[in-house]
């Protein structure tokens, strides 16, 4: 009688079934779609993109593992969440960045940024950005100098080396501060014939993976569509249709709204939340394009969003609620 | 119109008994009748050991006004009265029936009288019915509310939105005369105008069948088959009440305050049998599924047959049994043993075990939160669990109700959701406790 029946089963609390995404699985789907953008940064400018790409990658996961075995915490590196912020790091930045300054970039983003403030879902601002703005001042040499993409139009604007040349951006904080003093047409931009940062040149592809992450649900559309269009209605105040075109295409825009706003740890969660927030990032990205000594404003605006994104967490949940609230007292 | 829906996720089906015609389940050699399979005060035993007993025999009740009777399943005699922990981790007194096979009817089962709404009352307490959707609330209080003459419309519940079962799918294909007596008799004694099934659209057949049963009445104009998305939860007594007549309920209040009787549709259709052959609820149809069933069916077993007899009926164990669930895999629960019996609601028991299938139905390490907002877009009253489970770590009562946690149904759709892993709809729980004593300080 003892062994009729089966009496050392696992019980638990339901649900006892859960769905087949997971942390790991979600950052997979967004590198998977980060590829286009990778593809055209290395078809551009070369092996030494995917070279770099590689190091932050490693150097991403690299510092995760090593920090979470000398602090003896849960070992972290199979969520994906580091090589994702490793591979978004390579995308921000130029494909001649020394490789020596990306792993300082990575360290910045993986230790500073996330496992000091606790880890996945911990940290305060978005790590990539924070690892580019860092780098950005930090390294402001080699963070600005932009390697010449395979197919260029650009004839006259090429430095004296022949190897390097401004982005339409910097062309633009450099000229006359009109489309004039711009040597690439929007086309251009949109395909990926110009300078930048390995992984922003080419709208088209970033819009392709955004909208395989939309299409996924893996993001909700409410953030890179409000980011963009608010970058495209003050562009088309600007410069009419050819500006407004020219600020959605150019530098990292396309990048920033589908990629780094959409992160999840550190963007509101409520649909209000995010039409605040990427309106926000839309109106800060253009005021320092447009009235900034920086050609380009995205990565600071996301960073000023994420650091106002509980804020405006707290303000939305408070209206959030369909049912009255219920008596006091109740039914008693 | 365009109907709003609420929020729901997309669940996997695993429907996979669906095509499996019921079977019935030899009779064990002993069953183990439960006194408590009712919410309310547990009935008392009114036999004791040594006593000969037949199938519909009343063997439990009580005078307490929330309960329902309990009758045999089978004909035999009584073995011992003993106590036996339950799933809830409290402990049942439960009847031991030893079976001799011959399944004699009592002569008290016989066809009920009904001439006037008490009579028809009467009838479904002496019947031993209660919601066998899973609250196993006593039907007879159900359909006596205090406001009968305000309520109008009575909704069927058949959406069957829990993955794996297909016992309410079998029976709308089996019984359907059932099902359309059950909803006259209702409709008729308490006076109600219209009558909705609520089927979720991944059972076409059924609806077909339904529609076919309600037109061959002629009763068209009065009961409609109300078609659901195939999403969960639809079969949550609120969602399907606002997805049917767009009414919003709050936690708390019964269907009744808005005019509306509910119930589960294997409870109308035991009603409309019950009606016809006065035979009191002794038996249930269940779904026998999960990784570790030989052969997964459907299955009518006596109430009180093990569920390790059940599942020996199923063709045993195929392999070792990690995790057995009464219900199905969003809601139901999990024993810690195969010696308990079936009980009055058991629509499923699930055996799984863990080895093609832990991915999905293991227990998870938990991860940290990435904040994504799936268990927001997922939660059919829009709560926010990744903020509550936050407002439960700092264990603040005052905010847990600002973010009305006590609305919570258990769905467990958000845990479902959670990439993280995270037990939310377990930290909800929790929370209405945290609520609870604040509010009785």
């Amino acid at each position: 009688m003892a062994n009729k029946y089966h009496s050392n089963l696992v019980v638990s609390a339901s649900p006892h079934m859960v769905s087949p995404t997971d942390t790991t699985k979600i950052m997979g789907t967004v590198m998977l779609a980060l590829v286009p953008a990778l593809a055209v940064g290395v078809y551009q400018f070369g092996i030494r993109a995917l070279v770099l790409t590689v190091v932050c990658m490693v150097a991403c996961v690299g510092f995760e593992y090593l920090f979470n075995m000398i602090m003896k915490r849960e070992q972290t590196v199979g969520d994906l969440s580091a090589a994702l912020t490793g591979l978004l790091i390579a995308l921000n930045c130029p494909s001649s960045l020394p490789l020596n300054i990306a792993i300082v970039g990575c360290f910045c983003a993986i230790i500073v940024v996330k496992q000091l403030f606790g880890g996945i879902g911990q940290n305060v601002v978005n790590p990539a950005v924070t690892a580019r703005i860092f780098m950005f001042i930090a390294f402001a040499t080699e963070m600005t100098t932009w390697p010449l993409s395979r197919i260029s139009h650009v004839t006259e604007a090429v430095n004296p080396d022949g190897i390097t040349g401004a982005t339409a951006l910097g062309q633009l904080g450099h000229g006359d501060g009109t489309l004039a003093s711009v040597e690439y047409s929007n086309l251009d931009l949109f395909l990926g014939n110009c300078g930048g940062c390995i992984g922003e040149i080419s709208a088209i592809a970033l819009l392709i993976g955004g909208l395989f992450l939309i299409w996924k649900k893996i993001i909700s559309p409410i953030i890179p569509a409000t980011f963009i269009a608010t970058v495209f209605v003050l562009g088309l105040i600007w410069g009419g249709i050819d500006g407004a075109l020219f600020h959605i295409f150019a530098g990292g825009v396309m990048l920033g709204a589908f990629f780094c706003a959409t992160d999840y740890v550190t963007s509101p969660t409520l649909p209000m939340g995010k039409v605040i927030f990427g309106i926000g990032c839309g109106v800060i990205t253009m005021i320092i394009r447009i009235f900034g000594s920086y050609p380009e404003g995205v990565s600071f605006a996301i960073l000023l969003m994420n650091i106002l994104t509980p804020f405006i967490d707290n303000f939305c949940e408070k209206r959030a609620f369909p049912l009255p609230k219920p008596a006091k007292g109740g039914d008693k | 119109m365009g109907q709003k829906h609420l929020n729901s996720v997309h669940v996997d089906h695993f429907k996979n008994t669906a095509a499996c015609a019921t079977e019935v389940m030899p009779i064990p050699e002993t069953v183990c009748i439960s006194m408590s399979q009712h919410i309310g005060a547990p009935c008392k035993p009114l036999v004791k050991k040594g006593d000969a007993v037949k199938v519909g025999q009343l063997i439990g009740d009580t005078d307490a006004f929330v309960s329902a009777p309990i009758h045999s399943s089978v004909s035999g005699t009584v073995k011992e009265i003993k106590t036996m922990r339950n799933i809830m981790g409290g402990n049942d007194q439960m009847v031991v029936i030893e079976t001799d096979g011959k399944q004699e009817v009592s002569e008290d089962v016989k066809p009920p009288v009904v001439d006037s709404f008490e009579d028809f009352i009467k009838a479904v307490r002496a019947s031993g019915l209660v919601g066998l959707g899973g609250a196993s609330f006593p039907t007879h209080i159900k359909l006596n509310p205090r406001n009968a003459d305000e309520c109008h419309d009575l909704i069927v519940n058949a959406a069957e939105c829990e993955p794996f079962i297909t016992s309410d799918h079998r029976l709308m294909l089996e019984n359907a005369d059932s099902i359309l007596d059950g909803m006259e008799a209702i409709m008729k004694w308490i006076d109600l105008d219209h009558g909705y099934l609520g089927v979720e659209s991944n059972k076409p057949d059924a609806i077909e069948n339904l529609n076919k049963e309600i037109a061959a009445r002629g009763l068209s104009d009065k009961i409609k088959v109300h078609v659901l998305r195939s999403t969960y939860p639809q079969g949550a007594e609120r969602v399907m009440i606002y997805e049917v007549l767009g009414k919003t309920m709050k936690a708390g209040e019964l269907p009744a305050q808005h005019g509306v009787i509910l119930s589960n549709v294997t409870t109308i259709a035991f009603l409309g049998q019950y009606l016809k052959t006065g035979r009191p609820l002794t038996t249930k149809r269940v779904t026998i599924d999960g990784s570790a069933v030989a052969n997964p069916k459907n299955i009518i077993v006596p109430i009180g047959a093990h569920i390790a007899d059940v599942i020996e009926a199923c063709g045993g164990y195929k392999a070792e049994p990690r995790k057995i669930l009464m219900g199905g895999p969003m809601m139901g629960r999990a024993i810690y043993s195969d010696e308990q019996p079936i009980v009055k609601n058991n629509n499923a028991i699930l055996a799984f075990a863990f080895e093609g299938d832990a991915k999905r139905f293991d227990i998870k390490e938990e991860t940290g939160c990435i904040k994504c907002g799936r268990c927001v877009s997922a939660c059919p009253f829009k709560l926010m669990p990744v903020s509550i489970a936050a407002a439960y770590d700092a264990k603040d009562a005052a905010k847990l109700d600002a973010l009305q946690v006590m609305q919570c149904m258990q769905c467990g759709s958000c845990s479902y959701i959670c990439p993280a892993r995270r037990p939310l709809a377990f930290i909800n729980q929790m929370a209405k406790g945290v609520v609870k004593e604040a509010q009785s300080k």
